[in-house]
C-alpha cells in the first residue's frame, strides 16, 4: 500500500499506484474520462485528444499523463465537456459519417461518444471528402470515408512476427490507413475479426456477413459508453 | 386562444420521419386536440394559408426545388426543426457528395447497369424539372435552423416529446434511448 498516491479529480479525493496513467486511475477511482484511441494494453498515443483534462492550466492528454502526488485534475467542467464535444463534432464533418447505413451503428465508439456528449448537429460546416472503399482484400473492407486515424489497427492488428498489417500511406490531407496488400491476403479469419472488434467506428469491416446484432442489443444502444465505470 | 399551427415537408427524403411521426399511435388523437396542420402531406394542404408555428423539415437539399420549399418555409415558420438524419447532415442521398454531378446522371441514366430501355441515351432535361444541386446540403446549410431532432428516422417519442415541449414550453427530457442516429 505504500506506492499508493492521492490527487483530486472535480475536487473529489482520488488514490492510485504511482506512475499510472490518469484515465486508468480515474476508472479506478470510478470516474470515466472518455477515450477513442486508447486501448487497454496498447501503448497510449494521445492521438484523439478526446481524453484532455485541465493540469495546472494546461491541457494535457489523460491517457499519456502519468498520474502524481497531489495532482489536480479538471476533468467534468463544462469547458472541457464542450471541447470534448468540438472533436467529436470535427471528427464527425470531416470524414463521412453515415450512420444510417454503417454496419457499425450501434456498436461504434465515436457515435457513443456523440450520444453521450448529446451531439445533435455538428456546429462545423459538413466536409463531404472524397474517399475510396477498398475492397480487393480477400478478408476486409476498408472503408476510408469513416477512417478516423486512431492507429488502433496499425498497433494491434500483427502477425506471428510482429508485423502490422494496417500501415499509413501518403501523408497530410493525403493520409490513408491502408491493409498491406500482400498480408491482406494471408490474413485469417479470426485477425479479421478482431481487426473489425479494434476499429472503433465502421472504417474495417469483415467481409460476406454484417448487421449481425440487431437493433436494441448492440454494445450502445442500451448504456451510454463508460458506463461499466462505477465505483 | 387559437391553437399552435404545424407546419411538414419532404424535402430530399423517404417520409421515413413523416411515417415516425404517425408512430406516435394513439397519442395523434391528443396532437390533433393541441394543434393545427396547415402546409403538410398529412393533411395534403399544399402552400401556407397562415402563419405557422412550427415547421418540421425532413430530408436534406438536393435540388433547386427544395431550396425554395426550404426558404418558403423559413419565411412562414416561427420555428424550423430538422427532422431527421437527411435533414441534419444530407443522408443516404449526400452519398453522391464528391462525385461530380454528370458521372451520377450518366450512372443512372446511361452507363448504370440496369438502365435498359434508354436506348437513345437521354438524361432528363425539361425545363419543368428542378435542377440538381452540385451536392446535397444540409438544411442548416441554406437556412437558419433553430432544432434538430437526429434519427433515421427519429423515434416517435423523441418527435412527441419534442413537439409537447415546444407547444407547452416545458424543457424537454431527452433520455438515452431516444437520441440515436439510426
Amino acid at each position: 500500500m505504500s506506492d499508493l498516491i492521492k490527487f483530486k479529480i472535480d475536487g473529489k479525493d482520488c488514490m492510485a499506484e504511482a506512475g499510472k496513467y490518469i484515465v486508468d486511475a480515474a476508472a479506478d477511482n470510478g470516474i470515466y474520462i472518455p477515450t477513442l484511441c486508447n486501448m487497454k494494453g496498447v501503448q497510449p498515443k494521445g492521438a484523439c485528444r478526446i481524453c484532455s483534462v485541465r493540469i495546472n492550466g494546461r491541457l494535457m492528454t489523460s491517457c499519456t499523463t502519468p498520474v502524481t502526488d497531489g495532482m489536480e485534475i479538471e476533468s467534468d467542467s463544462a469547458e472541457i465537456q464542450d471541447l470534448r464535444k468540438s472533436i467529436i463534432e470535427l471528427l464527425f464533418v470531416s470524414g463521412n459519417h453515415f450512420c444510417p447505413a454503417c454496419e457499425k451503428s450501434g456498436s461504434c465508439e465515436l457515435q457513443a461518444l456523440a450520444y453521450r456528449y448529446q451531439m445533435m448537429v455538428p456546429r462545423f460546416p459538413y466536409e463531404f471528402p472524397l474517399k475510396r472503399v477498398d475492397a480487393s482484400s480477400p478478408r476486409i473492407i476498408k472503408d476510408q470515408n469513416r477512417c478516423i486515424f486512431c492507429k488502433r489497427c496499425i498497433k494491434t492488428i500483427k502477425d506471428e512476427k510482429g508485423r502490422s498489417y494496417f500501415v499509413f500511406r501518403n501523408r497530410g490531407h493525403k493520409l490513408e490507413v491502408v491493409l498491406d496488400e500482400t498480408m491482406g491476403k494471408t490474413m485469417d479469419e479470426a485477425t479479421a475479426k478482431l481487426a473489425m472488434e479494434n476499429c472503433p467506428v465502421g472504417s474495417i469491416l469483415v467481409k460476406e456477413r454484417g448487421f449481425e446484432i440487431p437493433i436494441g442489443k448492440r454494445k450502445f444502444d442500451k448504456e451510454p459508453i463508460g458506463s461499466d465505470i462505477k465505483l | 386562444m387559437s391553437k399552435p399551427v404545424i407546419a411538414t415537408t419532404s424535402l430530399a427524403g423517404c417520409f421515413g420521419c413523416h411515417m415516425s411521426l404517425l408512430d406516435i399511435d394513439e397519442r395523434i388523437l391528443t396532437l390533433i386536440e393541441l394543434v393545427e396542420f396547415n402546409k403538410s402531406p398529412i393533411d395534403d394542404i399544399k402552400t401556407f394559408t397562415k402563419p405557422v408555428d412550427i415547421g418540421l423539415i425532413e430530408g436534406g437539399c438536393c435540388n433547386s426545388e427544395n431550396v425554395e420549399v426550404l426558404k418558403s418555409f423559413r419565411k412562414n415558420c416561427k420555428i424550423l426543426v430538422s427532422l431527421g438524419e437527411c435533414a441534419i447532415m444530407g443522408g443516404l442521398p449526400a452519398l453522391r457528395n464528391g462525385i461530380p454531378i454528370e458521372e451520377c446522371l450518366h450512372e443512372a441514366y446511361i452507363g448504370g447497369p440496369t438502365v435498359q430501355l434508354n436506348k437513345d441515351g437521354i438524361m432528363p432535361n425539361d425545363d419543368e424539372l428542378p435542377m440538381l444541386l452540385d451536392k446535397v446540403y444540409p438544411c442548416h446549410e441554406i437556412v437558419k435552423i433553430d432544432y434538430f431532432l437526429p434519427g433515421c428516422p427519429p423515434r416517435a417519442d423523441l418527435i412527441w416529446d419534442a413537439l409537447v415541449a415546444l407547444v407547452t414550453g416545458d424543457p424537454m427530457k431527452l433520455p438515452y434511448e431516444v437520441v440515436k442516429f439510426d
